[in-house]
């Protein structure tokens, strides 16, 4: 399982690289944020997967598990640790 | 980055390129002023698996990579904007169902559009609706087991022939999306005629009078329509007219060198004289340097990697640009017959307009891109 502090880390890098001198909170809303351009909640997708070899599918999409760091993080131990035991 | 094409890839690609030849070049010229593409051509193209390229083997498609389906795009876009037109949209609509589809969303229709027995578009656009999609007017209202659709959509490419369409409508006051065939009361078509360019794609208005739709049907979740269903269909839309973009650029280019091969003036053949040579050299780097930015984006799209989405911005802007600058050339290379319906070269430059409006106008490009630049450089 991935420590949850260390996919906030690596998430916070991303944000950061979208949206420089900006300390994001965990609980800090991301999507109903104005600090985002339309292509980000695309590459917020892209990135998980491909970071965490996870699959975003139909049955994730649900704003809630995106919606900050906290809510993120948890979607990434939840989804990583379900298709760990698929695999 | 390997642009060298595998043995595979280059055989697909010498099919393509040849089948292209064969039945789309001779022929776009005709279907431009007859506004429409033979549904004869639909179905060869069917037969040889074009509108299943991205779609799972297991759904009938072919499953190829990014990078040939781009080269493939350059391919068509050289022989047939119009063409690349409805291979655009039926590959977006195709590639928001694999990424976002119920798994019966999948089932019911990624064979038909594998298959070519459905083509696909995407309706997102409306009379007063354009680049600010995310506000189209558009409503989807629950009513018992259905979605009751009413608004209207415009400039839809494939609008008139396809069978399946992915709306992007208001639900909750949020951006959503619905599967709609073609066949669903209420909804109807009506074409589109005398447009600048892309004249043969055919385009049409649609018009939904409470349309009523399974609430099975609705892509993603509600307020999900545009952020991530319209914004998969989009980066698939610029992938490919990026690339279509290069195909005409190196139509008008092939057509410049032949014209300047056997046109004489002055008693010398055109190409000898060194301002057509500047165009000429304008031309091959512009068109090399679109194919590479065009190449990068498909190399991070197969590696899945969230930089494609932005470096597919930058090669369909720049490469719509530079489809434009090189067709102005051609134009200018071929002097009156260049404006002549003898020569193709009229087409180009009317398609290559439309290839800085389509998927997202430059402008809109432009904001997205220098927004990036902002962020990364300090």
């Amino acid at each position: 399982m991935i420590p949850n502090n260390d996919i906030k880390k690596t998430v916070c890098t991303f944000l950061n690289r979208h949206i420089k001198n900006h300390e994001f909170q965990g609980d800090e809303a991301i999507f109903t944020s104005a600090l985002f351009n339309s292509l980000f909640a695309m590459q917020l997708v892209l990135f998980l997967e491909k970071e965490y070899r996870i699959k975003v599918e139909n049955e994730d999409l649900d704003l809630s598990n995106f919606n900050t760091l906290n809510a993120i993080s948890a979607f990434v131990e939840q989804k990583a640790s379900c298709d760990c035991h698929e695999h | 980055m390997n642009t060298n094409l595998s043995p595979d890839q280059r055989e697909i690609l010498v099919q393509f390129r040849a089948l292209i030849d064969k039945i789309i070049s001779p022929v776009a010229d005709q279907w431009d002023r007859e506004e429409t593409i033979p549904f004869e051509v639909i179905q060869t193209l069917a037969q040889q698996g074009l509108w299943g390229i991205n779609i799972p083997e297991n759904m009938g498609g072919q499953a190829w990579d990014m990078m040939t389906l781009g080269r493939i795009c350059e391919e068509i876009g050289r022989g047939s904007a119009s063409l690349l037109s409805l291979f655009t949209v039926h590959g977006m609509v195709a590639q928001v169902l694999m990424k976002w589809g119920t798994h019966i969303q999948k089932e019911t229709w990624l064979p038909k559009l594998a298959k070519g027995h459905v083509l696909g578009a995407f309706a997102l656009t409306e009379p007063d609706i354009g680049s600010d999609a995310r506000r189209v007017e558009t409503t989807a209202v629950l009513s018992g087991d259905v979605y009751v659709l009413n608004g209207k959509k415009k400039w839809i490419s494939c609008g008139q022939i396809a069978g399946l369409f992915l709306i992007v409508a208001q639900c909750d006051g949020k951006p959503s999306a619905f599967l709609v065939p073609k066949d669903t009361p209420g909804f109807s078509q009506e074409p589109i005629r005398d447009m600048l360019g892309f004249r043969s794609a055919m385009l049409a208005s649609l018009c939904l009078e409470n349309c009523p739709v399974p609430r099975d049907n609705m892509v993603g979740v509600i307020g999900t329509g545009f952020s991530h269903v319209a914004g998969t269909a989009l980066d698939h839309g610029r992938y490919c007219i990026a690339w279509g973009s290069v195909g005409l650029a190196q139509a008008c280019l092939e057509a410049s060198v032949r014209y300047t091969h056997k046109r004489k003036q002055f008693g010398v053949y055109l190409k000898e004289h060194q301002l057509i040579q500047e165009m000429i050299a304008n031309m091959v780097s512009g068109t090399k340097a679109a194919r590479l930015l065009c190449c990068h984006a498909g190399y991070l799209k197969d590696a899945g990697d969230p930089d494609m989405i932005m470096e597919t911005a930058v090669a369909k802007y720049f490469a719509s640009q530079n489809a434009v600058k090189v067709a102005l050339d051609a134009v200018q290379i071929h002097g009156a017959n260049g404006c002549s319906g003898d020569y193709p070269v009229q087409r180009y430059l009317r398609d290559a307009k439309i290839m800085e409006i389509i998927e997202g106008s430059s402008q809109i490009q432009q904001i997205l891109i220098a927004g990036h630049g902002y962020q990364v450089i300090d």
